[in-house]
């Protein structure tokens, strides 16, 4: 039954709609593989069966009681462990969370038990979000499926490589500057960041709050597209999220046809083929706009003039709201609080405060609270904050003056494949601008997706490749286009069934 | 001045704090109430747990934007919500959130009546207000023994900060400002204006300078102030302290002091309050706040008339005294009982008339009996006393007795006249009877009387009151009895 888990989220709701199979069956076969690839892997934090058992076994009997049932009944996920689950346990990757038990549901979370979902655990992550390997993880280090001494890429690490290991049929994770869209290139998955606001914050713990947006990893685009559904919309417990009507994805995704390409505008914008980009992963990227031209898509020159800026602009600001959202970790209410055990005695409350977090944050954690709380500090605000918060108006011009051209953008997700474990943790800098083609998508509030489009040689495994990620940008709330696009690159790659290969 | 040293005067400006009197918390649905268990009103927005988003509450908007109209401040159709980073552990978020660089409101004013430099005319200032803003309140740290303890069912609540000018250059100037703003929240059901309960509460900056100065002195900002009499205090004492240290020849240095109202004098916070940088930037969890055109004209259309204004037309329209008019008009409860008592005043009794019996008898009964019910009787079962007694069915006396009845059994007047058979003796004839019973019986003291003892009047008409149970129109009385003495001469 080990096929069972390569499904799609699509394939296996046609096989529970026919009844050829139960959700119980299709979680034995999780279960089962989990038990034997999880060890390797370490997408996980934890698995809760027990858990996944009961909602299985209630699926299974909405599914038999013949009336009409949601989308994602009785599908398998993994939920990034920054979503909050009532009764279950949030660590966010980090031991200051190391004892909360959540009291709350996101509303994500929320939305997926309306959906009769199936839990099967909360993946790996990278300390609050923060960082492009998972190795921040006070945990543990996930590896990437497709060579276990290589990063899964992240934050939403856990969350790419159980979906490549076929370690569960989908998963959840957050986006704040690439995190779900650099970690799904490297794994050679699905990744989709929706427009700012499409999917409520609400029950999430927030990172950067302007920039942070939960995203979906999938097995193929039909599968972004019936999870996007599932959980998009209005909530009136997150202000930013937008009264704009939710389309039917999955059913529009289903209809793409080849025809919409004909005279679509397609942006290559300059500044995404810049020095650091790897030259393999460039000429993948060539052989899709080869490909797309050939569709009958116009391919067109554009810039992004500021993109040079992202990085440095994301930096201050993510940085500073985060020095802000993470100051209610103090060890008062929940959480880890330092006790004089832990050696040493409180000397005030400032020396508890101070001996807690430093105990409970982990170093890149820290490195941002600093550079947050510098760039938001008195005398500095206007250099820092104040100006990158203009810059960021800047790249949203960018952006819209591309789309003036162009109906959608595309290019390279991560300038080089999967990295090896350790390879770039000394020097931060590099690690930051693993995300320089993503980034900037978040500062402009816009859709992005990555779609596995090829594979390079890997030059340290004889015989293994490793996933290229190609970017499609559109502009706000056209996620029907966007994943109408990938659709069609997706039927013309052929990515999975080659890799089944 | 109080000071000394009649060369300096005071520069002063006020920082008032007020809850707002919504049903919910400022971002979350959390009940708005004081003096719950411990730790019960609370949600995880208000608790800061991991993942929680603010959502503003269009009440407490609303609220605010009442109080800036009535300010006469202008508001901003577009506001921005702002965080104040610090840590403290009633500060659940590590940061309040707050309005900073565009606050709902700014430029406004409020007229005070003050004396002029004389001190012997009463003169009108107005006091510019910087702004008014929303923002959140923090919990509560509660001290017992050697622990302290946390209690967040006030975190969250709705707060307004009123910033005035430094145009205030007395304590009593200031006490005088801070009276006629608490006065027009409470008016508008913004605020409840406790300062007791620390509802309302006010910072007051300080400084001094030589008059004709032009720049201004240092000024300390001095907080924990929680009574009308104590900001008066606390203000003079400061003045008097920044004074005595200029003259002195020592300096006068920016700081946070604390009032302390056992000793009455300031005290400097130095150590405890470090200069903060309180990293202030716009709150990315909430959209600027839009306020439509619509919204501000609705929020002003619920505007009653203001104190001050009821005040001048009491005076000319009703022709009450300006003492009168301060009475009925300082809680909106009593002016609108007075107002619907005029209402409903079919029997066109005399407005001054109504206007004595709220002040004299009604809110004086009221007083005695210490009334948690601020208005318990209503206006028309009030009017039927009045009615009563101005018409002389009952005596003036009686009235009270049965306006002390009313308020504690809840009868109406009526009732209680015929229940008690209280109703005035006025005809004739019954007191006639009455008269010649009281004289059959006091024969000697009415041949005294007739002889010449005009001293005994008086004991005749109290025995006929005695005889009626005072129910005898005492006019009618004196006149019959009068009669009665010529006609036996
Ligand atoms: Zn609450």
């Amino acid at each position: 039954m080990d096929d069972l888990c390569r499904l799609t989220i699509s394939e296996i709701a046609g096989l529970l709609k026919k009844k050829e199979v139960k959700s119980t069956d299709i979680l034995n076969s999780y279960v089962k593989r989990i038990k034997a690839e999880e060890p390797e892997i370490s997408a996980y934090l934890y698995n809760d069966f027990e858990e996944a058992e009961r909602n299985a076994e209630a699926a299974d009997k909405i599914i038999s009681s013949g009336s009409d049932y949601p989308a994602l009944t009785g599908i398998p996920l993994s939920i990034k462990d920054i979503f909050l689950i009532k009764g279950k346990r949030t660590t966010c990757a980090s031991k200051i969370l190391d004892n909360f038990i959540s009291p709350y549901d996101s509303t994500v979370v929320r939305k997926l038990k309306e959906n009769n979902y199936v839990f099967l655990g909360k993946t790996n992550l990278d300390e609050f979000a923060m960082g492009s390997s998972t190795e921040n993880s006070a945990y543990k280090i996930t590896k990437n499926p497709y060579d276990l001494n290589r990063v899964p890429g992240g934050s939403s690490g856990g969350s790419a490589a159980s979906v490549a290991a076929d370690l569960c049929a989908g998963s959840f994770g957050t986006d704040t500057g690439g995190s779900v869209r650099q970690p799904a290139a490297l794994c050679g998955v699905v990744g989709l960041k929706p427009t700012y606001g499409l999917i409520s914050r609400y029950g999430i713990i927030a990172f950067s709050s302007s920039l942070d947006q939960a995203g979906i990893l999938s097995k193929d685009v039909t599968d972004a597209a019936i999870m996007l559904e599932a959980v998009a919309g209005f909530d009136e417990k997150d202000q930013t999220t937008r009264k704009f009507n939710v389309k039917k994805y999955a059913e529009i995704v289903k209809k793409a046809d080849k025809s919409i390409l004909k005279g679509l505008n397609i942006g290559i914008p300059a500044e995404f083929f810049s020095d650091g980009l790897d030259p393999e992963i460039n000429s993948k990227v060539s052989e899709i706009k080869i490909l797309l031209k050939d569709l009958g898509a116009n391919i067109i020159d554009i810039s992004l003039p500021d993109t040079k800026y992202s990085v440095s602009t994301y930096y201050i600001i993510a940085t500073s709201e985060a020095s802000s959202n993470l100051e209610r970790y103090d060890g008062i209410r929940y959480g880890y609080r330092y006790n004089e055990n832990d050696g040493g005695a409180i000397q005030s409350l400032d020396d508890l405060y101070r001996k807690s977090r430093e105990a409970g944050f982990g170093n890149e954690v820290k490195r941002r609270i600093i550079l947050g709380t510098f760039a938001l500090s008195a005398g500095y605000y206007d250099a820092y904050y104040k100006k990158a918060s203009l810059v960021r108006k800047l790249i949203i011009k960018n952006y819209k003056d591309a789309f003036a051209k162009a109906d959608i953008i595309i290019g390279p997700t991560s300038p080089t494949p999967a990295f090896l474990i350790g390879e770039k943790t000394a020097d931060p800098l590099s690690m930051y601008l693993s995300d320089i083609y993503t980034i900037s998508v978040n500062l402009a509030y816009l859709p992005g997706l990555s779609i596995p489009v090829g594979a390079v040689k890997n030059p340290t495994k004889t015989d293994g490749i490793l996933p290229v990620g190609l970017q499609i940008i559109s502009p706000w709330t056209t996620e029907d286009k966007l994943l109408s696009v990938a659709k069609i690159i997706e039927d013309e790659v052929k990515f999975r069934e080659k890799i089944k290969k | 001045m109080h000071g000394n040293n009649d060369s300096f005067e005071a520069v002063i400006g006020l920082e008032v704090h007020s809850q707002l009197l919504t049903k919910t918390k400022m971002f979350c649905s959390c009940p708005n109430i004081f003096g719950m268990e411990p730790n019960t009103a609370v949600c995880p927005v208000c608790l800061a747990l991991p993942g929680a988003l603010p959502v503003i509450n269009i009440e407490a908007v609303r609220l605010a934007v009442k109080a800036a109209l009535a300010l006469n401040i202008n508001i901003n159709k577009k506001s921005l919500f702002a965080r104040k980073n610090y840590f403290y552990p009633d500060l659940p978020k590590g940061y309040q959130i707050s309005q900073y660089l565009d606050p709902v409101s700014s430029n406004g004013y409020l007229d005070i009546e003050t004396e002029d430099s004389s001190k012997k005319n009463k003169i009108n200032k107005r006091i510019r207000i910087n702004r008014l803003h929303i923002e959140e309140d923090a919990g509560k740290l509660i001290h017992i023994g050697n622990r302290s303890y946390v209690d967040l069912n006030r975190a969250g609540t709705p707060l307004v900060e009123i910033v005035s000018e430094p145009d205030l250059s007395s304590a009593a100037e200031a006490s005088a400002y801070l009276k006629s703003l608490r006065e027009i929240l409470v008016y508008l059901g913004v605020s409840d204006g406790n300062m007791e309960e620390g509802s309302f509460r006010c910072d007051a900056n300080v400084s001094v300078r030589r008059k004709g100065d032009p720049e201004l002195g240092t000024r300390a900002e001095i907080k924990n102030v929680n009574s009308f009499k104590f900001v008066e205090k606390a203000i003079e004492f400061e003045i008097e302290r920044q004074i005595d240290l200029i003259l002195n020849g020592g300096k006068v240095i920016q700081e946070t002091r604390l009032y302390d109202s056992k000793e009455n004098i300031t005290r400097s916070m130095r150590g405890k309050e470090e200069a903060h940088d309180y990293r202030y930037f716009e709150e990315p969890d909430l959209p600027p706040l839009i306020l439509s055109k619509e919204f501000i004209n609705d929020v002003k259309n619920s505007i009653t008339e203001l104190p001050a204004e009821k005040r001048r037309r009491y005076v000319s329209e009703y022709k009450l005294t300006e003492y009168d008019a301060e009475v009925l008009t300082q809680d909106k409860e009593i002016a609108d009982y007075f107002e619907d008592l005029i209402k409903e005043n079919s029997n066109r009794i005399d407005i001054k008339k109504l206007a004595n019996w709220v002040i004299n008898e009604l809110l004086s009964e009221l007083k005695l009996k210490e009334s948690e019910e601020r208005m318990p009787l209503s206006a028309k079962n009030f009017l039927e006393l009045i009615t009563a007694v101005e018409s002389g069915s009952i005596n003036r006396n009686t009235g009270k007795i049965v306006l002390a009845e009313m308020l504690s059994s809840g009868k109406s007047a009526l009732e209680i006249i015929k229940e008690k058979n209280l109703a005035q003796v006025s005809d004739d004839k019954g007191i006639e009877d009455i008269v010649k019973q009281v004289v059959n019986e006091n024969q000697k003291e009415f041949a005294d009387l007739i002889g010449g003892k005009d001293k005994l009047f008086g004991f005749f008409v109290g025995e006929i009151m005695k005889k009626t149970k005072g129910k005898a129109n005492p006019k009618k009385a004196n006149e019959i009895l009068r009669k009665y003495i010529e006609e036996n001469k």
